[in-house]
């Protein structure tokens, strides 16, 4: 019979503080957002007709509030409590929070859902928080220098291909750790975008469908006793 | 007030939020490796998460400001640096320009000049891609705890869900892979360069074991990358 412990419902302290403090950070930093289009009305006195604004968010938040939610759904848990305070504020989630968190959890030897990888991802969250917005400024105040650089023909084709060389690494460590696991979601995946290229500009909302699979695929398997070995990280800080 | 889509005031509002939110990560920051100390996390360990982290951003990052830069055709330089240091994503930021640009019934293919469509453009930007946030702030505990109900009280099958995750999310990326497998071998160029860094990785994996290389454990995601985007240029020149 396999070993059943009661889920950690209470909060530790530090949980506790980060929920709090995570909510003010985030509600001010929503303030601040919202802040800054009514800042530009009120100097330039340029109020935007409603109806237009309406319309166009009409257009826009159907779509965009839902992949949202779904990422809120799907990236939480693999984000830890001060890691996703931190990177539903600062954005860029599939393509560097998400893999920074799990780069960092995977190289710590700590997993997701524990308190040692909740401040490991938060850590690389931070970290790569503050080394983008560095880059970013730093860009926009030297474009004049840098513009010629980053828009050369010779360097294009490392930036096309940014997401190819995170997940070619990043998969080959997790998918080597669990392949029972990887293999339903990977070929249904592959399968899908052979069919339907087209569905390559809506990667984001096909991460919950992947990871839907890769969940109904293994409670299968665990249920048949076919995932009785070690699971990938070791649990323990490091 | 002459309105200009690069005016100072535009500048001195992106500056305040961007170091807002730098604020915002240096807080957190500090707030874990404090906490990592108490659970016996070695500060070597958080030392290297940090750098390595900085390091595996360093790429994409650049690849965002090269987002600012197409932005700023349309949109100046504050307003995209803001948006794309907060939650912005340039394949979200530039369809909502063109569709708030639209109902202002004008279009984003040359620099707003129009203060009412610039601000149409900002408020749509902006409000039309905060339910993430508005989630987290609102709903975060409530989530976990219905995560926690999900994974039950079985502690291995929680793992496994987690595991389940992320397999999830690399799975999808890896797929992305294969979308342009029909336009000929330069449809291939993504799988190659993703092979590329794979066998980096495995070629670090064998070197952190075989050589006891334990500092490469940590830089190993962020040196494949960089390795495989540099080779992504010579194959990119042979198989196109």
């Amino acid at each position: 019979m396999k070993k059943k412990e009661r889920p950690a419902v209470n909060l530790s302290a530090y949980e506790r503080s980060v929920h709090l403090q995570g909510r003010i950070w985030d509600s001010m930093a929503l303030i601040l957002m919202l802040a800054v289009p009514a800042a530009v009305c009120v100097y330039f006195d340029a109020w935007p007709p409603l109806g237009a604004v309406l319309k166009a968010l009409l257009g826009v938040a159907p779509m965009y509030w839902t992949v949202g939610i779904i990422e809120v759904l799907t990236f939480v848990p693999m984000l830890g409590t001060g890691g996703s305070y931190l990177a539903f504020v600062t954005g860029s989630l599939t393509s560097l929070k998400v893999p920074a968190a799990l780069n960092a959890m995977q190289a710590a030897h700590v997993r997701a859902g524990t308190e040692e990888g909740d401040v490991i991802s938060t850590i690389a969250i931070a970290a790569s928080s503050l080394i983008t917005t560095l880059i970013i400024a730093l860009g926009v105040f030297l474009l004049g220098y840098l513009q010629p650089v980053l828009e050369s023909p010779v360097l294009r084709p490392a930036f096309d291909n940014i997401l190819p060389a995170m997940f070619g690494a990043l998969g080959v460590a997790f998918i080597a750790k669990s392949p029972k696991i990887a293999m339903a979601p990977l070929v249904c995946m592959v399968a899908l975008f052979l069919a339907v290229p087209g569905l390559a500009k809506s990667v984001s909302v096909l991460v919950p469908l992947g990871a839907l699979i890769a969940i109904g695929a293994a409670r299968v398997l665990y249920k048949k006793g076919l995932l009785d070995e070690k699971p990938a990280g070791k649990g323990e800080g490091a | 007030m002459a309105f200009s889509v690069n005016h100072p005031f535009l500048y001195a509002l992106s500056a305040v939020v961007v170091l807002f939110v730098a604020a915002q990560s240096v807080f957190f920051l500090v707030k874990a490796a404090r906490q990592a100390r108490r659970l016996g996390i070695s500060a070597a360990t958080v030392r290297k998460t940090a750098l390595s982290s900085a390091l595996f951003s360093v790429a994409p990052a650049v690849s965002i400001l090269v987002g600012v830069i197409t932005l700023s055709q349309f949109l100046g330089l504050p307003f995209p640096w803001l948006r794309l240091s907060v939650l912005g994503a340039v394949t979200y930021e530039l369809p909502a320009a063109s569709i708030a640009a639209s109902a202002m019934e004008t279009t984003v293919t040359r620099t707003v000049t129009d203060p009412e469509t610039f601000t149409a453009i900002a408020w749509v930007m902006t409000v039309g891609i905060l339910s993430g946030l508005l989630l987290v702030i609102l709903a975060l505990r409530p989530i976990q705890s219905g995560m926690l109900a999900i994974s039950g009280r079985d502690r291995r099958w929680g793992d496994i869900l987690s595991d389940s995750l992320f397999l999830g999310m690399i799975s999808a990326f890896v797929g992305l892979l294969f979308a342009d497998v029909r336009k000929g071998l330069p449809g291939f160029i993504p799988i190659a360069v993703a092979l590329v860094s794979a066998l980096l990785m495995a070629l670090c994996g064998l070197a952190i074991k075989k050589f006891r290389w334990g500092w490469l454990e940590q830089y190993a995601m962020p040196l494949c990358m960089l390795g495989a985007m540099a080779l992504s240029i010579p194959l990119t020149a042979l198989m196109r």
